[in-house]
This record gives C-alpha cells, sequence and structure tokens, in this order.
C-alpha cells in the first residue's frame, strides 16, 4: 500500500493504520479495553486521551531544552498527571453519568504507556508542531481500535449503537438475540486478537518473527 | 475478609477482568523465567503502595481528613492521582535501593522489573479502586496482596502457555500478540467463572 500523502499530514495520519500504537507498539491497553463495552464509553475515552496526548507532547516539546536529562521522568509524570486531572475534574464537573461509567480508567491516563512513550520518544527531540500532530496522530490511531472494539461490542452484545437501537431485541418482537458474552471482559481480549490478525494480514511485514533463545531477555531489559 | 481476599484473585483480577497493566502483561510474558520474577516484584510492590495509599488518602486528601490539623473545611481529593503516582515512584526507588543493599540475590533476581512497575497502570489502578471502593487500612493491606497475588498468577499461567504454543504452527498474522490476546482471553473467561463462589 502507497500512503501518498503531503508530508505535514503524515505523523497525523500514519499511526492510525500503518503504525498503530496499540496493534504493532503493544502500547496503552492497559486501560483501552475495560471501557469498550459501549460506544459512548469508547468516544469519550478516546476524546480525553487525545486531549492530554496532544498537549502533554505540545507542552513537553515546548520546553524540552530546560528539562534536565535525570528527572525528565518525574516531570514528565507530573505534566501528564496534571492534565488528567483537569481532564477528570471537566468530566465530573459535565458529564457526571459518563465519569461515573468510566470509573478509575480516565484517572489511569497518567500511566497509559502511549502518553509517556510518545512525550519520551518524540517530543523529547521534536519542535512542538511536529509534536502536537504527533500526540494527535497516536492518539486517533489509539482512538480507531478503541471505537471499532467498542462498537462491535455494543452492536453484537446489546443490539445498539450510542445507545439508540438498532437491532430489534427479541424481547421487543424483533429478531436480535444479544450476545451476553460481548458485554463480558473476555470478548474485548478475542476482538483485540482478531483485529490484530486483521491488521498483520493486510500489512504482513508487521508480523512477529520466530522467537529465539534471547527474546525473553530482550523483553525484559525493553 | 475472606471473600474479599478471594475477588481480589479471582473474579476482580486486575489484569484479566479490568485489563490492568497488559503492556508489561503481554510484552514480558514471552518467557516463564522472567515472567516469575516480574510476578514476584508484583506482588510485593502492591503489598506496600496500596496500604500507604490509603493512608495518604484517609489522613491528608479526602473530604474533612485535615481535621486533625484544624482545616476540616478542604478536600484534596482530586490530588489523588499526582500523590498517588508520587508515592509509587517513591516506593519503588526506595525498594530498590533497599533490596540492593540487604538482599543483592532478590535484588539481582527483580532489579530490572523494579522500574517498569513505576508506570505498571495494575499498580495504579489497584489504588484509585482503594480509594474509590472505600477499603479501610486493613481491607487495603488484604486488597493490594490479593491483587498482586492475582496478577502474578495471570502472567505465569500466560507465560507457561506461551511458551508451548510459540511451538506450534499458526496462522502467519497471529503469531504473537494476536494469539497471546486470544489465550487472555480464554483465561480471562477461567478466571471469571470463581466470581459465582459465595461465601457465609
Amino acid at each position: 500500500m502507497n500512503w501518498r500523502l503531503k508530508s505535514g499530514f503524515k505523523p497525523v495520519i500514519e499511526p492510525i493504520l500503518v503504525n498503530n500504537p496499540v496493534t504493532l507498539q503493544v502500547l496503552g491497553i492497559c486501560s483501552a479495553l475495560a471501557v469498550t463495552t459501549s460506544l459512548a464509553t469508547s468516544l469519550v475515552m478516546s476524546a480525553a486521551l487525545i486531549c492530554v496526548l496532544t498537549l502533554s507532547n505540545g507542552i513537553i516539546s515546548v520546553i524540552r531544552e530546560h528539562i534536565p536529562k535525570s528527572i525528565r521522568l518525574i516531570v514528565q509524570i507530573t505534566i501528564i498527571a496534571s492534565l488528567v486531572i483537569v481532564v477528570d475534574q471537566l468530566l465530573q464537573a459535565y458529564l457526571f453519568d459518563m465519569s461515573k461509567r468510566l470509573s478509575v480508567f480516565v484517572g489511569l491516563i497518567v500511566t497509559n504507556c502511549i502518553v509517556l512513550g510518545r512525550a519520551e520518544a518524540f517530543a523529547m527531540k521534536n519542535a512542538p508542531g511536529a509534536s502536537l500532530l504527533d500526540g494527535l496522530g497516536n492518539g486517533l490511531g489509539y482512538a480507531f481500535i478503541l471505537v471499532t472494539i467498542g462498537a462491535v461490542r455494543e452492536l453484537l452484545g446489546n443490539g445498539t449503537l450510542l445507545g439508540a437501537s438498532v437491532f430489534v431485541r427479541a424481547d421487543d418482537g424483533g429478531w436480535f438475540t444479544p450476545l451476553g458474552l460481548l458485554a463480558l471482559p473476555p470478548s474485548a481480549f478475542f476482538l483485540l486478537g482478531l483485529l490484530v490478525w486483521a491488521v498483520r494480514t493486510i500489512r504482513p511485514e508487521q508480523v512477529e518473527p520466530v522467537l529465539t533463545e534471547n527474546d525473553g531477555n530482550e523483553a525484559a531489559r525493553r | 475478609m475472606t471473600e474479599l481476599f478471594l475477588r481480589s484473585i479471582f473474579s476482580d483480577n486486575l489484569a484479566l477482568a479490568y485489563f490492568l497493566g497488559m503492556c508489561t502483561f503481554l510484552a514480558v510474558s514471552r518467557r516463564f523465567e522472567v515472567a516469575f520474577g516480574l510476578g514476584l516484584a508484583m506482588i510485593v510492590v502492591e503489598t506496600i503502595t496500596v496500604p500507604i495509599n490509603n493512608l495518604i488518602y484517609r489522613w491528608l486528601l479526602r473530604d474533612g481528613a485535615l481535621a486533625w490539623a484544624g482545616r476540616s473545611d478542604l478536600d484534596l481529593s482530586f490530588l489523588m492521582l499526582i500523590a498517588a503516582i508520587g508515592v509509587i515512584a517513591a516506593t519503588v526507588q526506595i525498594l530498590e535501593m533497599v533490596l540492593d543493599r540487604f538482599f543483592p540475590r532478590l535484588y539481582r533476581a527483580l532489579g530490572i522489573f523494579l522500574p517498569l512497575i513505576t508506570v505498571n497502570c495494575a499498580i495504579f489502578g489497584a489504588s484509585l479502586f482503594m480509594v474509590e471502593r472505600r477499603y479501610d487500612f486493613a481491607e487495603s493491606v488484604v486488597y493490594g496482596f490479593g491483587s498482586g497475588l492475582g496478577w502474578a498468577l495471570a502472567i505465569w499461567a500466560l507465560a507457561a502457555l506461551r511458551e508451548r504454543i510459540d511451538e506450534s504452527r499458526v496462522p502467519k498474522g497471529l503469531r504473537g500478540l494476536g494469539l497471546a490476546f486470544t489465550l487472555t482471553g480464554f483465561m480471562s473467561m477461567g478466571f471469571a467463572v470463581f466470581g459465582g463462589l459465595k461465601f457465609g
């Protein structure tokens, strides 16, 4: 597949399919799957993460020259945690029900590996503009996975999308019997497994090589 | 207490029911030996940090907690996120130094995992759940230990499975990550079954 894009938008488009942070780099799945029981929670969670990731990338990039190397992780985490607190308080103020449904998972954006990963890998080395775009792109990549899984789980598990009935349920005189399993945690693992399989079938270069003796140790050092 | 302990290990398993610590869970579960060390480190750090965060929340941050200092009108609970991550980072750092000084063999076994654990959402998540569910101090000790043990059991089981399954022939795109997710899904179903246990 060729991606003929204007170079300016490449950092935004690329992480969505080509270099997705979730399916390729195994980052940020921690908080991702628990909120995908419905499309609405997935959307709000994605929006929260995109805000935090874009802003933290931007802020860290602006002050990257002034952060001493030895304490950079603490500085980064403090910036991220402050942004997350702001987002969390906003949600509690304006979308209280949603904030209750998302439970602790908005707070968990602090330890989301995508945010810290992009800060460390990109924002510390690049100019603010590029870092903002990179944050936006990776946030969209994460959102793509979340919204896909959220939509499938809500549609097949409940027959609705965003609360509006799509498949009429058998209880209401329709034909659709909800699949109870899709409301439970295991289904998220299966769906993500299938999604990874699909992405890697389209893009075979992402297939993992067969394991050698040293791989376990390398993973530990990472 | 027994119920809380067993629930935190099985039906409320941090990794399999709440998807916490997944990044490390998948990245470090390719070899059993390595996964074993990480599991141990996880149990130790959870058992220490959850009770400490409980004390901080109880005596400093929650609504009216500062009554002992004469400021019962303060509600600092929004600071929990920063406080919790600070406590975890500091605990891990101190633990690393103590282990290095007094238990060098244990340090060599766990050393590489301790920094990884600082940004592990399972540790952070356990502290947040403790706050959300209003556990008291004794409960937070039990919950910390139980949820650490549950996470460790899950990663040990997955690592053992993945070592075997790496030898088998599977569709190319499914190798590695895809298969790990599917296996985790089945394990998640298995652990959830314990949710039906009733006590007393």
